[in-house]
């Protein structure tokens, strides 16, 4: 049989003193690395992405995930993925995929960011002893408002408000589909959400009914596959996104492979089963922004006029193009940075397009601002926030929330693999084989889940505290709080922040 | 937009009074009520606000003015004459002080917007807020410090009885006053930077650091406003020009915005007030002053005070006959009225409204 050229990048190895050949290794192993050999386990090293189910569940810590030690000659500029990538594919003429945001080792605009705090001159403020506010509300507000007095003396609001999506904190989960992750998977996103009182997103892949339950918590997706939408579908959620683009594959549509296509994936998505499910690249009824215009108000008429939500990659003149989307009536610009997730995108196009979110966020608020019209619309940032000191950031760039899926996804045992793309998800998250997706239990991964996000509250809640201020809104876009460090003075400009010593 | 700008700290001590039946009472009581507060000051910035001054002027906006060279003095006038009719132009009376040798030169001039300069549907109030934006941003080393009707302000580098010396405060005679002695913990002395901070009848005073002082500045500055300071007190001034002026709400809606009750007292309210103060906080979340401070502000109908959320700076009221007394400490009150009718310490965000009577 031909062998590849392109080298296994791990090495699984089983201490064979230890092992009692239990089995458990092959059965949690989603990618066939294990079979039994008659006296022993066999390893097929090739098939191995180090996602460490296997490693977690043997029960006499005998397995070991190795990087391989055995690499291309070093190569300061060719690296080792560059040339185990050109042996793929000189071997099959195809397009390497991969899941997951970027790893490549671009610059991290977060992590030369720093945060301010109270000394002397402001007192900090202790968030155990007082209240700290973190609630969010999400849509168009208008400039001003007019209030009236009644007869018995009371305050009362002329006009109402335009409709508003009330999260307890300013974060989101972000879209991922049923198809793409599994539909237990989907569950954990949606009784987090609901317990933690913030929203999920379902993606392009329906509404499964199961997830009806939980509709005051859920923005349901439309993008250009259609996939699932109906008026019904419509009106489900607090609000409707239409997806224009996803950070990790700007101006790329999607694929999920018939595999991951089983009956009830194909009745959520109205789709027959085992066929592939084709996003195309643009929304065929979109090739403009006045096409987006008529689209946005076609969503409002049918849901009365709930917020309709418009996703876009960060891509280079993303300022312009979110200015456009606001004054195209979004009452929500959902930005998705370059180091966004993904569940399959080509690495080429992952790896090298877009830009980064902390670039792009600042930019974009910047110019609603120029213009006049950052109230129009709430702005959600996503596309790599990794803790709360990065959700922080982001709000004081200029954000009203962010929106997490790797994050999320990390508390139901995901380890990054990035092998989404494959369906063999051995943590049940990122597939559809029964006997895979049954690991996941929602209930006990969706308390995980509602730990993280009490977890990164009490932590915002210490960071508002540290810098003096009691309420949420008083971050949003408070660059004042923010130092660059070893940053240059173009980034500062564009990030709006001062240089640490300033 | 600018970010790279140098933020002004300071703590500071306040005092206010005001009589509600307009009664004139002489700066040497505002004097006597900051002097006491030694303390809370360090020399390097005074200043006094007074309405009811000028009532020979009161039609006209009387702009004081700051410059530091005679040339760029011409060039605000020729400015002035183009667009305003001006009724008078004077130097505002000084005496000499040891202590103040230097200073800028500091005129006044009672004028009017001259009527074809008034574009379309534009308010005369906001011309002259366009005028005080443009020569306090784009005319280096002229500032104008006042610029509202029978009301000014009077501020230097200096502690306050050199500034009251300097500027003669015992000399006026005014229905509301406030006063506010300084201690900037890191700015230089300039005599703009002194508050009080003032915009057409707004008057402003505040003891504080305001924490969303970034976000409050890129708030404002999409409504056109220019922060040429940096301080606190600016941002202060602003937003109450912007809520109550531009967006029309009540004084008592305003400072609601301002100092935002939380939100676990708003979700308590019936369902009508809760409505708006939801409202008010969804819309004017940036506007939301976070962090200590105690503010007294006054304008043309009468003199407010008000704290932050959770009271991190003081501030005491008291009561005597016609007259409302507000200020950082109980003993500058007791300075001027040694037995008030009442006194209290008002509540975190809960203003002190006071109104002249008609």
């Amino acid at each position: 049989m031909f062998k590849s050229l392109a080298p296994p990048e791990y090495l699984a190895t089983i201490d064979r003193e230890k092992c009692i050949r239990c089995k458990r290794c092959i059965q949690n192993c989603g990618w066939g690395v294990y079979s039994w050999g008659g006296d022993k386990i066999l390893i097929d090293t090739f098939k191995c992405v180090k996602c460490l189910r296997c490693y977690h569940y043997c029960p006499e810590e005998a397995i070991e995930i190795k990087d391989n030690p055995t690499k291309f000659k070093q190569n300061a500029y060719w690296s080792f993925n560059n040339i185990r990538n050109i042996k793929k594919q000189a071997e099959t003429g195809g397009i390497p995929l991969t899941g997951m945001g970027s790893d490549m080792p671009y610059p991290i605009l977060f992590d030369n960011l720093l945060i301010d705090a109270c000394q002397v001159t402001n007192p900090s403020i202790d968030p155990v002893r007082e209240p700290m506010e973190l609630r969010t509300y999400l849509g168009k507000k208008p400039s001003n408002i007019k209030v009236e007095k009644t007869k018995d003396g009371k305050l009362k609001l002329s006009e109402p408000m335009p409709p508003q999506i009330k999260l307890d904190l300013p974060i989101i989960f972000s879209p991922m589909s049923y198809g793409s992750i599994s539909l237990n998977a989907q569950k954990v996103l949606a009784t987090a959400a609901k317990a933690s009182g913030i929203v999920m997103n379902t993606g392009e892949g329906g509404l499964h009914e199961d997830l009806f339950p939980y509709k005051g918590n859920i923005i349901v997706q439309v993008a250009s596959g259609r996939f699932g939408v109906n008026p019904e579908y419509l009106n489900a959620g607090v609000a409707v996104e239409i997806k224009i683009g996803q950070g990790a594959k700007p101006g790329i549509g999607g694929h999920l492979p018939g595999e991951k296509i089983p009956l009830e994936v194909a009745r959520t998505r109205m789709i027959p089963v085992g066929t592939d499910a084709i996003s195309p690249a643009p929304q065929h009824d979109i090739y403009s922004i006045e096409d987006l215009r008529q689209l946005i108000y076609a969503i409002k008429e049918t849901t009365n006029y709930k917020p309709v939500s418009v996703k876009i990659a960060a891509v280079h003149n993303v300022a312009a193009i979110a200015s456009g989307v606001v004054r195209a009536g979004a009452d929500i610009v959902y930005i998705d940075g370059f180091r966004g997730g993904t569940g399959a995108a080509p690495s080429i196009i992952r790896d090298h397009l877009g830009i980064p979110i902390e670039h792009a966020l600042a930019a974009v608020d910047d110019r609603l601002r120029q213009e006049g019209i950052r109230n129009e619309a709430s702005i959600i940032a996503a596309g790599g926030i990794r803790s709360s000191a990065d959700v922080a950031k982001a709000i004081a760039l200029g954000a009203d929330a962010v929106g997490i899926g790797t994050a999320a996804l990390i508390t139901m045992g995901c380890t990054t693999c990035g092998k989404c793309y494959t369906g063999n998800c051995s943590w049940g998250i990122t597939t559809q084989r029964p006997e895979l997706t049954a690991r996941l239990d929602p209930e006990v991964y969706a308390e995980r889940l509602t730990n993280l996000i009490r977890a990164w509250s009490h932590e915002l809640k210490e960071i508002l505290g540290a810098l003096g201020i009691n309420s949420i809104e008083s971050l949003r876009g408070n660059r004042e709080r923010l130092r660059g460090v070893g940053l240059d003075s173009f980034t500062l400009d564009i990030l709006g922040v001062k240089p640490a010593g300033r | 937009m600018n970010h790279n700008y140098q933020k002004d700290i300071s703590g500071c001590g306040l005092t206010g009074l005001i009589s509600r039946k307009r009664r004139r009472i002489s700066g040497s009581e505002i004097v006597k009520s900051l002097c006491l507060m030694t303390d809370r000051g360090n020399g390097l910035g005074a200043g006094y606000a007074a309405y009811g001054i000028y009532p020979e002027f009161k039609d006209f906006y009387a702009f004081h003015i700051m410059y530091d060279e005679p040339s760029v003095k011409r060039s605000v006038e020729e400015y002035l004459k183009a667009n305003y009719h001006i009724e008078k132009i004077e130097e505002i009376p000084t005496r000499a002080v040891k202590a103040i040798p230097i200073s800028p030169m500091l005129v006044r001039y009672f004028v009017s917007p001259l009527k074809e300069k008034l574009s379309g549907d534009q308010q005369e109030t906001d011309f002259v807020v366009n005028t005080v934006m443009k020569v306090n941003s784009e005319i280096d080393g002229a500032y104008i410090f006042s610029s509202g009707k029978n009301m000014g302000a009077f501020k230097g580098v200096g502690n306050p009885s050199e500034i009251a010396e300097f500027f003669r405060i015992d000399e006026y005679e005014g229905y509301i006053w406030t006063a506010h002695t300084r201690f900037p913990t890191n700015t230089p002395g300039w005599w703009g930077g002194a508050h009080p901070f003032t915009l057409l009848d707004w008057s402003i005073v505040h003891n504080g650091e305001i924490s969303s002082y970034g976000i409050n500045k890129r708030y404002l500055e999409m409504y056109g406003y220019k922060l040429t300071l940096l301080t606190d007190t600016e941002v202060a001034a602003y937003l109450l020009d912007l809520l109550i002026r531009r967006h029309g709400l009540s004084i008592p809606v305003a400072c609601l915005a301002l100092a935002s009750p939380f939100w676990k007292n708003i979700d308590q309210r019936d369902a009508g007030e809760k409505e708006v103060l939801t409202a008010l906080r969804q819309t004017y979340g940036s506007a939301l002053l976070n962090g200590p401070f105690s503010i007294l502000f006054g304008h043309s109908n009468g003199l407010v005070g008000i704290n932050d959320r959770i009271k991190l700076r003081p501030l005491v009221a008291a009561v005597k006959d016609d007259v409302t007394y507000m200020a950082s400490e109980e003993s500058a009150i007791r300075a001027i009225c040694p037995q008030p009718e009442k006194v209290w310490a008002p509540r975190a965000g809960e203003p002190v409204i006071v109104n002249l009577e008609d």
